[in-house]
């Protein structure tokens, strides 16, 4: 078998992916992109230790994290789409301002 | 046992090329098939790890229902380019300098997290336990232990989609 360490090393990798991507890209999807990312590194841990351990319970948390990840994904797109009406720009830049 | 070990590499592979992929395109449209091919390499991991259900739920939720999601977003607002003249170099955080640190930041903390990975030792997974992976037991756990998170899943549902109506939802009417 894959010893876990492979594992945890890969989800290690893609959250420091998703945490470049969050720090480097201009455009508040793909932001949002990285952010799932991210969560499937996790998600990947969490498998890779219930398998580990002979139990369920990693899996059933990834059930959660993946609710969590899609009530995310429509609330974040829909604050994406509601920002884009008032500035015409996908840019983090464009929303510095707290009111306008 | 050498056949597993390909397997994984090979999925790895795959996942972290697509990941890479997510955050080297400048076209979000890219960005979204990019990461679809990242989640399917990660659905190949979770059959690698004898979870079937999660590796099932994973391309339908994810690939299928979130990322379509995303791409929705990205076409209905017309942003298949990143706007070039906005990146801006002169930003404190974008100079030579600073860069140079949160690189070195990163790379050290990598280093970190994969000695103090190394360190757990060489046990292959599930060569201690034998799987769980069969739906009947997943839903009885999931339906006893977890039954008030289940529920309260459903409220933060309710909520989310009232919460993308509301901010979505077209003003005045």
């Amino acid at each position: 078998m894959v010893p876990i360490t492979y594992y945890l090393v890969l989800s290690g990798i893609l959250f420091a992916i998703g945490t470049a991507g969050v720090f480097l890209r201009k455009n508040v999807i793909t932001l949002l992109l990285s952010v799932e990312l991210m969560l499937n590194a996790v998600n990947l841990s969490f498998v890779a230790f219930g398998r580990q351990f002979g139990t369920v319970d990693g899996q059933i948390i990834t059930f959660f994290v993946m609710t969590v990840a899609a009530a995310e994904a429509a609330v974040g797109l829909a604050i994406v789409i509601a920002l884009f009406r008032h500035r015409e720009s996908l840019s983090p830049e464009a929303f510095t301002n707290l009111k306008w | 046992m050498a056949s597993e070990l390909l397997l994984f590499y090979l999925f790895a592979a795959i996942t972290v090329a697509g990941a890479v992929a997510v955050i080297a395109q400048r076209n979000p449209v890219y960005s979204v098939m990019a990461i679809v091919g990242s989640f399917c390499g990660l659905s190949g991991l979770y059959v690698l790890l004898e979870a079937p259900f999660v590796a099932v739920v994973q391309i339908i939720i994810y690939a299928g229902a979130i990322l379509v999601l995303f791409l929705f977003t990205v076409m209905l607002l017309n942003a298949s380019r990143e706007d070039g003249a906005e990146w801006d170099r002169t930003h404190p955080y974008y100079r030579p300098g600073p860069t140079r640190v949160g690189g070195v930041l990163a790379v050290l903390l990598l280093g970190q997290l994969v000695w103090a990975v190394t360190k757990i030792g060489g046990a292959g997974v599930g060569d201690l336990q034998p799987a769980a992976s069969s739906v009947r037991l997943l839903g009885r756990v999931l339906f006893t232990d977890y039954m008030f998170a289940f529920e309260v899943t459903s409220i933060l549902i309710i909520a989310g989609m009232v919460g993308a109506v509301v901010l979505a939802g077209k003003k005045g009417n």
